[in-house]
């Protein structure tokens, strides 16, 4: 698919225009989301090559976990994909979980599908303003600042930072829950349809938005699963695949949610899917308020690190033992076994997924994260083969790439 | 004494207009703030108000980069020629009864071609910066201002058949003093049409290709820095500001009103333009952008199609009534 | 159909290809020859009541530190997963370390092409047909694999785009702009 530039050659273009137009887009450029580097083969304004290049902002996790306990792996997820960090953490805290075959009490469960929905409305409505901001509709790009913020400031009641969470724990989650956040979080969700009414008002009908969307970016349900896109961008295209429901994790089981699906594969349809989602979490976040169990939020075979925090006694880090104290981190307990299990967690994006292999120590032998935006990045050349520029920039919109989980 | 007095009245002219253009990004960026949520600028003098005075003064001051590949004395005239093709247009234009510079006889055929003209700015900008999304925002501001400019002199003969003149001040006069005699109403087609040319002209918001800044950067305007972009945004400015006197002289009746200010002759005349202006900019604060294939297919399969059936349907009521 | 039974009519298919099958944390993994690797992975994807028609996750790994046989020393795996019939399989192909090479997938599922060039980049692995085999996240005159087991983690000397540019920093310093000449050296 990603043919080396020398091989255009056999690109039918008109005669006496040979000499294509060669423009390169990014790493700095504004409609790139990050560091993306695209390099262009033109005949006008349309596309004739699209080559993708990434790295440049590789800070080599696979590798960096390889040297770090399954406690510690858990900050570099936050560095993934920065605007839903919190999908992240729990992504990586299910899988280590499932290596380790730990459960997770059921109050934390609902946590945890409260906080990766907030983070999927967060993720949705960056997207939804930077996607909007580049087709021109600046106003979009505001009114979801708004909302966003409110729910940056529910993490920051919830955990105390604003994009790196790190909330989740292998087993559980850090800190319980607060009333107020409740309440908080209970309202937000609760008004928050009527805020996505807002956007669709001025984008939805639009006759401007329908002629840059509809029929754009094209891509068909089979070839979006050939080219192993996933989350909203594979469901625009009419295939029902959503991680939530395919290997339900956390609460997703317990909890009433549907799967927007639309049919036509552009990027009109994959706006609508992202729009439904964003109901859709709303709804997922009241009942996981609804049916928020009493309990503990840690589980009691979950390894032994815990800051130094109110609530488990039992669990508290042994300063004199551990230097620091900060974080007591398991090395030789007879807890981890041999083996090697992949699993994926829905995140904003689409389908995150970690490899782990372990070798019985207190570390990945190896881990891979199957990070959903370094794949579609990977079918941009098709689907912007024959668009013109304006589209490039709407089509790495509607993929909602994030750089950091690209290039990890 | 006669040029002494105009000279005067240039100095007026280029002041007032200088620093209507400053306030207008003031304000665009206050009422553009205040729809989307937020204060606008707010740190400079009160509620902002010397923010645009701030950044003239920075601009001035700014380093003024010259790319070592670019085509140096077109680089450096581009501007110029922009904000000077814009200004000579301002000279034309009654703000009330008597108050112009030049009352010629080709008022609209010149503005028309000082806009054309001022395209030649970009152009050059886009070709003499040697980059190539210059290059590109260059090319699509020509193709656009082609288009464009055709829709726009075609939605004004209609104008040009009722008043029989292509004077601006003649056709002020024309349609009376009466709210009924406006040439909205007659050619209500050719407003809509040139509204739309209007904005595509001075490369605004939904047409607002040639300085796409998520697909171009900043288009034509990519490789400039300090007073030289700013020549830029000035020349849009008073391109906006121009393009609004026009359709206020042509359709909404120049300097007429309900009744006369007493010692302001142009009080509704800056009135329709600051509507016009406004408009600009609520209309930048919520449509996206137009693709570059889709704007030419609006300009030459509707608007042109429109103006031209608006001449024929103008001419045919003419020769009917007489 | 239970992985197990996939894993079963997988060996049935392809007889002598499968070396040994795993479990672990009820994922079945079956580690294979990887010579017919694609044939297996099409037959996968294309047999009735099997369909594993997502690619979820490729990467290779370096089993430098846990050679007991019939693993060798780096392998390659297929994470799959059937839309239509929501289960789940694995495939791990097994590589030689003198020979590096196995079959592109990109036959199989185009989307593998930039998984198998990142496993190219980081664990060295090379891919026979694949259509653009480049490094992908490192640069291209990156010398070594990091995810090899020997690679340290600090890598072994800074990569030379890095040091041209501090070459280059240090050449163009008496050009600096320094608003204070007092402190010019």
């Amino acid at each position: 698919m990603t043919k080396p530039l020398h091989t255009t050659l056999d690109v039918p273009v008109a005669a006496g225009d040979e000499e294509g137009y060669s423009l390169r887009m990014g790493p700095q450029h504004p409609a790139t989301h990050g560091v993306l580097r695209v390099d262009l083969e033109l005949d006008g304004e349309t596309i004739l090559e699209c080559t993708p290049h990434v790295g440049y902002l590789h800070r080599g996790f696979d590798k960096l976990a390889e040297h770090r306990t399954y406690a510690q792996g858990l900050i570099l997820t936050d560095r993934l994909d920065y605007v839903g960090a919190m999908a992240n953490n729990v992504g990586y805290c299910v899988a280590v979980e499932r290596l380790l075959g730990i459960e997770v009490p059921l109050r934390a469960r609902y946590i945890r599908t409260m906080v990766s929905e907030m983070s999927r409305i967060c993720s949705h409505l960056l997207w939804l303003a930077t996607h909007a901001l580049d087709i021109g509709a600046m106003t979009v790009f505001l009114y979801c600042f708004r909302e966003r913020e409110v729910l940056l400031e529910l993490f920051e009641e919830l955990c105390g930072a604003r994009l790196t969470f790190s909330y989740p724990r292998i087993g559980g989650v850090r800190q319980d829950v607060t009333h107020s956040f409740i309440r908080r979080l209970q309202e937000f969700a609760r008004t928050f349809p009527d805020w996505i009414e807002d956007y669709e008002t001025l984008i939805d009908t639009n006759r401007i938005w329908l002629k840059r969307t509809r029929g754009v970016g094209v891509i068909s349900g089979e070839e979006a699963l050939d080219l192993g896109i996933t989350g909203p961008s594979l469901r625009g295209s009419g295939i029902r695949y959503d991680v939530r429901k395919a290997r339900p994790y956390d609460a997703y089981a317990l909890v009433d949610f549907e799967v927007p699906v639309g049919r036509e594969g552009d990027i009109y349809a994959r706006y609508r899917c992202r729009m439904e989602e964003l109901r859709q979490s709303a709804r997922i976040i009241l009942q996981c308020i609804d049916q928020l169990p009493p309990g503990p939020i840690v589980g009691d075979d979950a390894p032994d690190l815990v800051m130094p925090l109110h609530g488990h006694p039992g669990k508290e880090a042994d300063a004199s033992r551990w230097g620091t104290g900060l974080v007591r981190l398991l090395r030789d307990r007879a807890l981890f076994p041999r083996g090697e299990v992949y699993v994926s967690v829905e995140a904003p994006k689409g389908e995150l997924g970690f490899y782990f292999v372990s070798d019985g120590s207190g570390r990945p032998y190896r881990m891979h994260i199957r990070s959903p935006s370094f794949i579609h990045i990977g079918a941009l050349p098709t689907m912007a083969k024959g668009a013109m520029i304006a589209d490039l920039i709407a089509i790495i919109g509607t993929l909602d790439v994030v750089l950091g989980e690209c290039d990890r | 004494m006669h040029v002494l007095v105009l000279l005067l009245q240039i100095l007026v002219l280029f002041a007032v207009v200088m620093l209507h253009v400053a306030y207008a990004t003031y304000f665009e960026r206050k009422i553009i703030g205040h729809m989307q949520v937020r204060m606008g600028p707010m740190r400079v003098g009160w509620h902002g108000l010397l923010q645009p005075i701030a950044d003239g003064i920075k601009s001035f001051f700014k380093e003024d980069i010259i790319p070592e590949q670019a085509d140096r004395p077109i680089f450096l005239a581009a501007p110029i020629i922009c904000l000077v093709a814009m200004l000579t247009s301002l000279a034309v234009l009654p703000f009330a009864p008597g108050w112009v510079l030049a009352d010629i006889n080709i008022g609209l055929i010149f503005i028309l071609a000082m806009s054309s003209l001022s395209s030649y700015g970009v152009i050059l900008a886009g070709w003499a910066s040697n980059s190539k999304y210059t290059f590109l925002g260059g090319l699509r501001s020509m193709a656009q201002v082609i288009s464009y400019e055709i829709a726009m002199g075609l939605s004004l003969v209609g104008v040009m058949m009722l008043s029989g003149t292509l004077n601006l001040s003649k056709i002020v006069e024309a349609q009376g003093t009466s709210f009924g005699g406006m040439y909205i109403f007659p050619q209500i087609i050719a407003f809509f049409v040139f509204c739309v040319a209007m904005l595509a002209e001075t490369n605004r918001v939904p047409f607002d290709l040639p300085e796409a800044e998520t697909e171009l950067v900043s288009g034509y305007a990519t490789e400039y820095s300090g007073m030289r972009y700013a020549m830029f945004f000035m020349a849009e400015y008073i391109g906006m500001i121009v393009m609004s006197a026009i359709g206020t002289i042509c359709f909404l009746g120049g300097w007429n009103g309900p009744f006369t200010v007493p010692g302001v002759p142009f009080f509704w005349f800056v009135l329709k333009i600051y509507l016009f202006l406004f408009v600009f900019i609520w209309i930048r604060a919520t449509l996206p952008r137009y693709r570059y294939d889709q704007l030419m297919e609006l300009g030459w399969k509707l608007l042109i199609p429109l103006a031209l059936a608006n001449i024929a349907l103008t001419g045919i009521v003419k020769a009917i009534i007489g | 159909m239970e992985p197990m039974a996939i894993g079963k009519r997988l060996a049935e298919e392809f007889p002598g290809e499968i070396l040994d099958t795993c479990v672990h944390a009820a994922q079945v993994s079956v580690i294979v020859r990887r010579q017919r690797i694609v044939e297996m992975l099409a037959w996968l994807k294309r047999t009735d009541k099997i369909r594993l028609n997502h690619l979820m996750c490729l990467c290779g790994v370096d089993n430098r530190d846990r050679m007991q046989p019939p693993l060798q020393r780096f392998e390659v795996a297929y994470s799959l997963y059937s839309i239509t019939h929501g289960h789940e399989f694995r495939l791990r192909a097994q590589v030689p370390e003198e020979d590096p090479r196995i079959d592109s997938a990109t036959p199989v599922w185009k989307g593998a092409a930039w998984p198998e060039r990142e496993c190219y980049d980081l664990v060295g692995i090379s891919f026979a047909n694949h259509p653009d085999l480049r490094r992908i996240l490192l640069p291209d005159d990156w010398q070594g694999h990091p995810l090899r087991k020997e690679y340290p983690l600090k890598g072994h000397d800074e990569w030379s785009g890095f040091t041209d540019l501090l070459h280059k920093v240090e050449e163009l310093r008496p050009f600096d702009f320094n608003p204070n000449p007092a402190l010019r050296k």
